[in-house]
Parts: structure tokens; sequence; C-alpha cells
């Protein structure tokens, strides 16, 4: 299994072929040093996936650093300060493709204090690889990372299961993190687990199924990443629309023309439809609708278009189109789920900019009303101060009313981010609790989220 | 229920055009830098795209090494006013002569670093609050690290080790006085991704991206145009090649690829089947391991 160099080359793909292939976005997850740059390595190594003048460049750094086998880690951990230190600092986005499909890869750090940079990784990830280490087995950081991942809504959890060459490919302490990881998660939200028992570092069951461990008989990770159901992750029940911009051409073949540009967030949008401005509540009825490559019959999450309609309404940046029975929560008061980056504790009482959707608001955080304990999930209601990676619950108060849906429902019209008024910071990233015909949404149990 | 699906091309085009419009609604005086490469022209495509029927709400900046190749000039002239796009051009010769920063001596001087000087001087000079490149984080090791809307502070300098989360699609493009931010919408795009897109979208592009004939010099393994820039070294010789460029920069650190490919879909194929990434072909990144980070953090693109 050990890396032979062969000579790499990018998988050829037909035009037709090329651009029929779907897509998976997924990242990696666990604590620093499990391996998971060295997976990533590993992954495009034996893929074939690294292009030949790169591959050099990693022997001669290699060999430059005095190290003996090749390290894989360097091809994601492409900053200076990180290969000084051999962590992974922030993200590093890779792209590769398979025959079967294209795949853009999120590389994130384990390091507690880089938490935040995790988050940024996986917050638009379908799936999470989730490394432990086989000798140290689920630690606090694998717990913080496996409910992050299932507060985001992943859907796909793969638990690699690392270093197996370390514990001898021994098959009872694989089924020992197996199982002390199964019990764990059984607390969270995630719809599908897989376990691999794996070595990044010599690559068994990476591509190709290990020899050494012959009591597993599942896929290899690259089989389950090209096997993996994925689904839409986008709503196309429930109508949104956020405005970014008006395009208002001033000229004279356009004169009249006044096209509300933005994104589709869910559902689906026609021609002849009526829609409701809010928070105004005014009604208007689609007159076309203008996509990247022409006018459109109807426009679903996430294509980009401009909608122009049969009246003039005040509407700009920050409003949204819904439809009149199908409507998101116009409301000032958000219970959240939030995830602290910043040095400074979250201020309870404190001023802070949010930004939701196109729009952005002052807001005051009123109530901290529990921080989870990350070992066991339990609510903490004791100490409610939220430091740096910190998850706890919250509620504020907006200036200006927002367009809502729970997060699980509409992971954009559900989430948000916080600012820091005077450093400009983001401090925190805010996943919205909300039930449909609850008053402030205050009464929901958390049981859609993350398990709690 | 019919399937509402994309196309990853697709995909990336409405995430792209997002992202654009994220620009001109968050700042006051954006700018798209263009330099006639196949990136800014896919970038400057979209954005056309993004805003139509109106025009560009932002001017095409171009800032010229002097050592460009000339098809890439005629290009950009010609796009900016194909699309009826204002046009701002900056010499690094100019900052040159001010004092502002000093030519590099040896046998092949690159003003690519140099770059950074005019650019920053550009953006000071017209008060730019963000400008767009059409750097992909799929290029080289520093760019894979960075986000979409990526901070500079009041020097134009990027600090890789503190970059702000950028959590979904929220962009927080909040900065202070005399910050910028400079934003990708290509982050996510492969080089195949751009040929399929040049090639979806029938978009014109400079004529030395497709083969053809052309005297160079191979210095390190560099294929250099002849120009009055380079000075052969013993024992170097120009020869007439057949070749084109994978990447358009400054010629005096582009290098050519020997390639037939005179269509778009040889070049697909060629691009498919490469075993060099294209920056390979950049002298500019080879200077040292971290050459980009580093020009990167100083403010370069
Ligand atoms: N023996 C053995 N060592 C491994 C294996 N996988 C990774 N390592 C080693 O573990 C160390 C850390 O690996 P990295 O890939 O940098 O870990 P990481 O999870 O990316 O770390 P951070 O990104 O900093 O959180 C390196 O020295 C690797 O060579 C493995 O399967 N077996
Ligand atoms: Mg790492």
């Amino acid at each position: 299994m050990s890396a032979t160099p062969t000579t790499a080359a990018a998988p050829v793909h037909t035009d037709e072929h090329y651009l029929a292939m779907d897509l998976l976005r997924f990242t990696t997850a666990g604590s620093v040093d499990d391996g998971k740059s060295t997976l990533i390595g590993r992954l495009l190594y034996d893929s074939k996936a690294i292009f030949e003048d790169t591959l050099e460049n990693l022997e001669r750094v290699t060999e430059q650093r005095g190290e003996e086998t090749l390290n894989l880690a360097l091809l994601t951990d492409g900053l200076r300060a990180e290969r000084e230190q051999g962590i992974t600092i922030d993200v590093a986005y890779r792209y590769f493709a398979t025959p079967k499909r294209k795949f853009i890869i999120a590389d994130t750090p384990g390091h507690i204090q880089y938490t935040r940079n995790m988050v940024t990784g996986a917050s638009t990830a379908n799936l999470a690889i989730i490394l432990i280490d086989a000798r140290k087995g689920v630690i606090e950081q694998t717990c913080r990372h496996s409910f992050i991942a299932s507060l985001l809504g992943i859907p796909h959890v793969v638990v690699a299961v690392n270093k197996m060459d370390l514990v001898d490919f021994s098959e009872a302490r694989f089924n020992e993190i197996v199982a002390q990881y199964s019990e764990f998660a059984s607390r969270l939200n995630i719809a599908d687990i897989k376990f691999i028992p794996i070595s990044a570092l010599h690559g068994d069951n990476v591509v190709e199924n290990s020899t050494r461990t012959p009591w597993y008989h599942g896929g290899s990770l690259l089989y389950t990443l090209e096997t993996v159901y994925i689904g839409s992750d986008h709503n196309h029940i429930d109508p949104r629309f956020s405005i970014q911009t008006v395009i208002r051409p001033n000229n004279d073949a356009h004169h009249d023309f006044r096209g509300f540009a933005g994104r589709v967030a869910g559902g689906v949008f026609k021609p002849g439809d009526e829609i409701v401005s809010l928070p105004s509540g005014l009604p208007a009825v689609i007159k076309s609708i203008h996509g990247p490559e022409g006018e459109l019959a109807e426009a679903f999450a996430p294509m980009s278009v401009a909608i122009t309609l049969d009246r003039e309404i005040d509407s700009s940046r920050g409003d949204l189109f819904a439809k009149p029975n199908n409507q998101p929560a116009v409301t000032q008061d958000i219970e959240a789920m939030i995830c602290w980056f910043a040095p400074a504790k979250l201020n309870p009482g404190g001023k802070y900019i949010l930004r939701h959707a196109t729009r952005e608001t002052k807001c005051a955080v009123k109530a901290v009303r529990y921080k989870v304990n990350i070992n066991t999930l339990h609510k903490n209601t004791e100490d409610l101060s939220i430091g740096m990676n910190d998850i706890g619950r919250i509620h504020v108060r907006t200036a200006v009313p927002l367009m809502i849906d729970s997060y699980k429902r509409n992971r954009t019209t559900g989430s948000f981010i916080l600012i820091e008024e005077f450093s400009n910071a983001t401090v925190g990233a805010g996943m919205i609790m909300w039930t449909e015909g609850s008053e402030r949404g205050q009464t929901e149990q958390f049981a859609d989220m993350g398990g709690l | 229920m019919s399937s509402y699906n994309l196309t990853h091309l697709s995909q990336l085009e409405h995430e792209a055009i997002f992202v654009l419009r994220e620009v001109a609604a968050q700042f006051e005086r954006p700018a798209l830098l263009f330099s006639g490469g196949k990136d800014s022209i896919v970038m400057a495509r979209l954005a056309q795209k993004a805003f139509a029927p109106a025009k560009l709400p932002f001017p095409l900046v171009h800032v010229d090494t002097g050592h460009n190749f000339p098809e890439a000039i005629e290009y950009r002239d010609w796009f900016a006013e194909d699309v009826g796009a204002r046009l701002v051009v900056r010499y690094v010769a100019d900052s040159i002569k001010a004092g502002r920063c000093q030519e590099e001596k040896g046998p092949n001087p690159s003003r690519n670093g140099l770059q950074t000087v005019t650019l920053l001087d550009t953006i000071e000079e017209f008060k730019y609050d963000a400008c767009l490149g059409g750097a992909r984080r799929d290029e080289e090791k520093a760019r894979a690290k960075e986000r979409f809307f990526s901070h500079r502070d009041e020097f134009g300098q990027w600090d890789p080790k503190n970059q702000r989360p950028e959590l979904w699609n929220l962009f927080n493009g909040r900065k202070n006085q005399g910050e910028h931010f400079r934003v990708f919408p290509l982050s996510n795009w492969t080089e195949m991704d751009v040929w399929q897109y040049i090639a979806r979208e029938k978009l014109k592009i400079p004529s030395i991206y497709f083969s053809h004939q052309r005297r160079v010099v191979n210095r390190n393994g560099v294929l250099l145009a002849e120009s009055p820039y380079i000075t052969l070294l013993d024992g170097e010789h120009y020869e007439e090649r057949t070749v084109r460029y994978r990447t358009v920069g400054d010629s005096t650190c582009t290098g050519a690829v020997e390639s037939p490919a005179s269509t778009l879909a040889e070049i697909i194929q060629e691009v498919a089947s490469a075993r060099q990434t294209e920056r390979g072909t950049r002298a500019d990144d080879k200077r040292s391991e971290s050459a980009m980070e580093d020009r990167k953090k100083a403010g370069y693109f």
C-alpha cells in the first residue's frame, strides 16, 4: 500500500459527461492531528488527481524538510505558517473529479482556536468526513465538530477511524470506537452515519479496499463519496426570494425595465404568479423572469435571476418576495442557536449588526437561554457565558423586522451572522429556530437540530 | 414534480452572479480588474449578465506592466468598447518613473511584483472599495485559502491567518475607512469550468490562447516569448515552436506550452488530459515556495 509515485493525470472526460456530472461538496472535521489533511492528500494522490508539477514540488519540499515519506498534508496546508507548525489554520478548497462525480473539498483545521474556519468550510457542505485517531478515540473536539455538523444540517457523516496502522488494524479497537461514537451521535440529528477504518498515511481503505482489514466489508472512502445519495439540499416548496439590488437600465431601449435582482432561496417562481413583497405585504404579479441565459419559464433555488412585476411597488434590497399562501414569519424577535467565534465573550444585552439574507440591521441580544455542554450535549442554564467556540441558544431583537424560516426548513432564510460594530469582525453564526404557528418560536423544543 | 436540477456549470454561474450583485449592493465604488485573460473575460461576461439589460455598474481596471502581450491589450480595448464599459488603465512604467518602485535587475526582469504598487495606488486614486478579481482557488495553494470576500487592511495587505469566517452565502463586506475588499466570484471554478463556459457562451478570447508559431527561449523549462525585455544568456537562443498560452500574464514570466490545439474543443481536450497545472508555466510562482502567498499578503491580485 505504500506510496509508489505514479504518473499523475487528471481524469479525462467528454464535454457532455463533464457537464452532466453531479457535485458533492464535502468537508473534513475532527481534532488536530487526526490526519484530515493527510487524508485529503492521500485521496487526491491515489485517485491520480495531482498534477505532475504539484507532485514534483511536494517531493522537493518533503525532502527539504528532511521527512522520509511524502508529506501529503502539504497539498492543502499551503500557507507558510501552516507548514511551519504542521497544522491547518484555515480552510483549503480543493477540486477534483472522478469519472463518477465532481467534488469540492473543504479541508478544515482541527485546532480549537480555528473552529471558526471549520464552520466556514462546513457551512456549505453536504457531507462531513469526521476523523478519529484510533489511539485516542472520541475526544472533545470530535464531539464539538460532530455537533456543529449536526447543527449545520449536514445530512451525511462518514466517520473515518484513522491511524489504524498504529493499532495493528485491530477490529476490536475499531468496534470500540464505533460504539463510543454511536452512543454520542444518538443524541445528534444526523440522518446517515457510516464508519470506515483507514490509514490516511498508508492509504488503507481510502481509494482501494485494504487487505489489512479483512474484517471490514464496507466500501472504501472514495467509493462511499462516489455513491452516497445526494438529494438537493435546496427547498423547492416554500417560495422565497430576497432582493439583492434593483436593476434600472436608464436607457431608451429599456426605459421601463425595473428588475428585482436576487437569488431564489426556496420554492418556484413563474411568470403570472402572484407574489407578496415583505415586510410591506404589497401584492403584485410576476411579469417576467430573466436568468443568465435569457427569459425563463420558472426559477428555483439556487438560481440568480431578475424579476419584473406588473405594477410599481416600493421594494428594494433586503425585502423578500413570497406567495400569499406561503409566507415566512415577519418578526423582530428571533430564537437561535449561536456558534461564537470571537475571543471576546458574547455580551448579553449587547448590540451587534446582524446580517440575514440580504438585510442588515442592528440587533440586541436579549437573553442567553443556555449554553451547550459539548461533551454531554446537556443544556447548561447556570453558566450562560458564551465565549469563543461555545455554542448556545439566544434570543435577539432586531431593529427592523426580518423574514425568517427555521434553519431546518431553509438554510438561507434560516441563518444569519453577527458582526461586531467597530471591528466589523464576524463574531457569530446563528441558526434560527422557528415553528410555524408559534408566536415567538420560544416554545420550540430543539429536537430538530443537533438533537437538543 | 419536475426535477429542479442545475448542471454544476450553471450552479457556478448562478453563484458568481450572486456574488457580483452583492458587490454592487454592498460597496460604493467597486471596480472589476480586467487583464484580457480568460478568467477576467469570464468574470466580465458574468457581470454583464448579472446586471442586464443595464450596463456594468463598475469600470474595468487594468494594471499594465508594459510587458503584456499585444494581443491581450488589443483584446482588452476591444472588449471594453464592445460592452460599453469605462476602462481605466494605469501603468507600472509610471510608478517606476515616479519613483514608487524599481525595475528588477537580471536577465528577465519581471514587473509582476511591481504591479502591486501600481494597483494599490490606483485603488487609492479612485477610492475603490472593492476590486473584483478573476482568481480561482484551484490555481495555487495560497489562493486555495481565499474567501469570496477577502478583506484588505489600509495598507492593502491580506492577513491569511486571520480571515473573517464566511458562513453560507452571507458575505460581510463591512470595513473601516481606507480598507478595501478583493472579491473573487470565480472562487469555485476550475480551469476546466472556465473553458467549458467560454465554449458554452461562445466567448471571443485573445488569439494567444490558440496554437500559433512563436519564437521562444527555453529558460529553466519555461518557454518565454521573444521580446525586447528579455536578454539571452550564454548558450540560449530563440527557436520557433508551435505553442499556445494557458494563462496570460506578464510576457516576461508567463511561459507558453507546446500545443497544436487551435479550437476550443481541442483546448478542452488538452486541459482534460493535462498533467501540469496551468500556473506551472509561471516563472513568478517558481521564485519561492510561498511566492504567491507573499505577493498576496503585500496586496497583489
Ligand atoms: N501512523 C499514521 N500517522 C498518520 C496517519 N494519518 C496522519 N498521520 C500523521 O498525523 C500527523 C497529523 O496529520 P495531519 O494530516 O496534518 O492532521 P490534521 O488532522 O490535518 O491536523 P489539523 O489540520 O492541524 O487539525 C502527521 O504527522 C501525519 O503524518 C495514519 O493513518 N497513520
Ligand atoms: Mg489539516
